[in-house]
């Protein structure tokens, strides 16, 4: 690229949305803290509608913004060297995701390896433990608490392993249609996309049911302990990345649908898709395997 | 193609709401950083005032732990981390020859992000129960005794997170895809490199704290008990998370110090730095080891002794890389032809203050003599050995260097003098003695203290006082050049200075580098 004429990079006007969007931030974290500290009167209570008011504007700026980003992209404007930002831009992202999940298994391994063995004695907390809580037995998982919360684990066959099974074959489906993209064939595109999609609703439904299945025969709830914690918190946090995951994806199916965006040789939107759900897919292996399995 | 012609900026208030210039971002993040100084430094002027006599005056230990917490939180998150932002805003488009950073937009909402989530964490000195008393490591289970505050604290840090993890990516993705293309990496001048290094920091620990925070958050209203032994959890894991992210994040403090440093040093000393590759190397090293050691700040707290000793030598081993960058900095000077102007002077400063910080680290480390300097004013002594002369310094180092280069205008070097003197003064009055008063055993976060430490708290509190006035002098300077008092800046400004930055005319105008310059 050294003796090619450069192509100019697009920046862009000055946008409202940046500051809107920050502003939409603001008022999601100050309505919910209001809510949950219950700051507010009861009979007229503040922070649901502040909460509220800040994830409608969130929806609009991401409606917003992204919508003038697609239209610039249609209209050519960005060469593929502002692609290549956004390629780069996107890893670091999934990358700084990662290291989120990164914080929430450090807790798990540590549980398990450190304070959960440490409460029954182990290392040189022989008196503390027989002091503090000389019923408690040390295992994983956690079924009963040193304060005597118990529990009963979930188990991974069953639901958990369809959910595997269900999650890894979404990645295949979704690898099927970016070939299909890449080879133009649209009609292929379209069904395994709306597939990938279908798994991942199907995965939440069943995560859903698990939990409702833990919650109501397990008596394992997310106050039941370091295990529960743990378990659901993962879970949970996983579940909601599945969720925006699909939702990016439902829009990108859309977007091929609706208004036959993207080319074989243009379409980063549909590969950041990808990426992302390939991403959620591997978390999901090592939570399967750490949290459900070992 | 109206969208791809030049466009100068809007006029108003829209300029600075909505702008996607780098520049004009470079500049919200300073003035915000500004702002900011001086409500982080109003607190530190309330805890020099309790502190001023044994007893207490003035507040009460409730809120004088509100203030110690707020005025950390408020300095290492709202006032060096953006003005570290605002630097790499402004100048690392210049220094690379890049249009502007990789994705303006995106830009932006990292900024507004910041006095949105300062807006939310000082407002929470007014809700019933006060803010957060826990000090800025936020441990629990003390820092679940906070107020009604206390969601509101953990989400501000989440705003702050994420505002500082989509500045980080945007530097990185501008760095590595922006150069001009015949920047080769290791061409890239030192501030670059040092950002760079900063920003991988910054992705890698901001989203674990963003973890830490919100399992305190759900230990406090979920009934999670990860930090609760009842549970199986342990408060002791906290620590763990939260120095996983605190100990890199001094670093992300001060690597971009080093980076401002790295190029004023050779502009005064007009030689090229010595050892370019090597403090690449260097603040590669720091940043690898920083992610290793984060135990050393939990040697009280009941390690195993593997691990105390594993603690201990890892963090001795960051001495290695400081000290190749110390002697590359004296090397850079070494039958150099100096001149001594205000940034200059600070820079100097640095170099020896910030070693001497370093030096109080190193003692730190071993674990055995921690024991003893554990929660005593010795910590807080090197700590603010190592940011105030250390990372402040560097910024305003930074300022006073490229503040000619941002307005036009070259600020008044008596003043900076002044300024330099009053500042580097007064600094060590208020926390060389701190050393003294740690090592005889006065403890921190406490309004009180035994009679014997009366003299020096004095002694102490009226240097602070002196240190936190100097700072209008800084205020003043700025405003100056902003408001067009002064010479004009040549486009080169300082006669030894070397990089794309001083090809521009002073001030730099609203779009530079359409096309990519060519490096001499």
């Amino acid at each position: 690229m050294t003796t090619t004429t450069h192509q100019k990079y697009y920046v862009p006007h000055d946008s409202a949305w940046p500051i809107v969007g920050a502003l939409a931030l603001l008022l999601i974290g100050y309505g919910a803290a209001t809510w949950i500290s219950q700051l507010d009167q009861p009979e007229a209570r503040r922070g649901p509608v502040i909460l509220a008011a800040g994830a409608l504007l969130l929806v609009v700026t991401l409606f917003g913004w992204f919508g003038k980003v697609i239209d610039e992209s249609q209209r050519g404007l960005y060469s593929d060297q502002l692609d290549r930002s956004f390629r780069q831009c996107m890893s670091w992202f999934i990358f700084s995701e990662v290291m989120f999940f990164l914080a929430f298994f450090g807790a798990l391994f540590y549980a398990r390896v450190v304070a959960v063995p440490w409460l029954d004695g182990a290392g040189n907390n022989e008196m503390t433990a027989e002091i503090l809580w000389p019923q408690f037995e040390a295992a994983w998982p956690l079924l009963k608490t040193p304060g005597g919360t118990e529990t009963q684990a979930m188990p991974w066959s069953g639901l958990p392993l369809w959910n595997t099974l269900i999650l890894l074959a979404s990645s295949v489906t979704l690898q099927v249609a970016h070939v299909a993209i890449e080879r133009g064939n649209r009609a292929r595109l379209k069904l395994f996309l709306a597939i990938t999609v279908l798994l991942g609703a199907t995965f939440l439904f069943l995560q859903g049911y698990e939990y409702m299945h833990a919650y109501r025969d397990l008596g394992l709830r997310l106050d039941s302990g370091v295990y529960g914690n743990t378990f659901y918190l993962l879970t949970g946090f996983h579940g909601l990345h599945v969720t925006i995951g699909a939702l990016i994806l439902l829009v990108v199916l859309l977007r091929i649908v609706i208004k036959d965006h993207f080319t074989a040789e243009r379409h980063f939107g549909f590969q950041a898709a990808a990426w992302y759900w390939h991403f959620v897919d591997v978390v999901w292996l090592n939570l399967f395997i750490f949290v459900y399995v070992l | 193609m109206s969208d791809t012609t030049h466009h100068g900026p809007p006029t108003g208030i829209r300029r600075w709401l909505f702008t996607t210039n780098h520049k004009d971002i470079g500049t919200l993040y300073l003035v915000f950083s500004l702002v900011m100084l001086f409500v982080g430094g109003a607190m530190a002027m309330i805890i020099r005032l309790e502190l001023f006599q044994p007893g207490l005056q003035f507040v009460n230990p409730e809120f004088f732990n509100q203030m110690t917490t707020l005025h950390a939180l408020v300095m290492v998150f709202g006032m060096i981390m953006p003005a570290f932002a605002g630097f790499a805003n402004w100048m690392v488009p210049l220094m690379i020859g890049a249009p502007d950073m990789a994705l303006p937009r995106l830009n932006n909402f990292s900024f507004w992000i910041l006095p949105f989530a300062a807006l939310m964490l000082v407002s929470t000195l007014f809700m019933p129960g006060g803010g957060p008393a826990s000090g800025w490591t936020l441990y629990p289970p003390l820092v679940l005794q906070t107020g009604d505050a206390f969601p509101f604290v953990i989400f501000s840090v989440h705003l702050l997170g994420i505002s500082s993890i989509l500045a980080a990516i945007n530097i990185i993705v501008t760095i590595m895809n922006m150069r001009t293309p015949d920047m080769p990496l290791l061409k890239m001048p030192l501030f670059v490199w040092t950002w760079l290094i900063t920003a991988y920091l910054l992705i890698l620990v901001m989203p674990v704290l963003a973890g830490a925070v919100t399992m305190l958050f759900t230990d406090q209203f979920f009934g999670t008990s990860f930090f609760q032994a009842a549970g199986g959890g342990d408060p002791v894991l906290f620590q763990h998370i939260f120095w996983f992210f605190g100990h890199p994040e001094v670093y992300i403090i001060i690597l971009p110090s080093f980076g401002i440093i790295s190029q004023i040093i050779p502009t005064f000393s007009r030689k090229p730095l010595f050892g370019h590759d090597s403090m690449v190397y260097a603040t590669a090293s720091i940043a690898f080891l920083s992610c290793i050691v984060w135990a050393h700040h939990m040697f009280t707290v009941g390690m195993p002794l593997a691990g105390q000793l594993y603690f201990m030598l890892s963090t001795m081993l960051i001495a290695i890389p400081t000290g190749v960058k110390i002697f590359n900095w004296t090397a850079t000077m070494w039958r150099g032809s100096l001149s001594f102007e205000t940034p200059m002077l600070f820079a100097i400063a640095f170099l020896f203050l910030f070693t001497f910080g370093g030096f109080s680290g190193v003692m730190m480390a071993l674990t055995p003599a921690d024991i003893q300097y554990h929660d005593s004013y010795f910590i807080v002594a090197h700590f603010h050995y190592v940011l105030v002369p250390g990372a402040m310094f560097a910024a305003i180092a930074g300022v006073y260097y490229w503040l000619p280069k941002w307005t036009g205008h070259m600020y008044d070097e008596r003043l900076g003098k002044i300024h330099f003197w009053l500042s580097a003064i007064s600094v060590n009055l208020t926390f060389f003695p701190q050393h003294f008063v740690g090592l005889a055993g006065m403890p921190r976060r406490i309004p009180d203290y035994a009679l014997q430490f009366a003299d020096l708290n004095a002694f102490m509190s009226i240097g602070g006082f002196l240190f936190g006035l100097s700072q209008l002098l800084f205020l003043w300077g700025v405003v100056r050049c902003m408001r067009g008092i002064g010479d004009k800046a040549t486009d080169r400004v300082w006669e030894g200075a070397q990089g794309l930055e001083w090809e521009v005319p002073s001030p730099a105008p609203y779009h530079t580098f359409d096309t990519p310059p060519v490096v001499k």
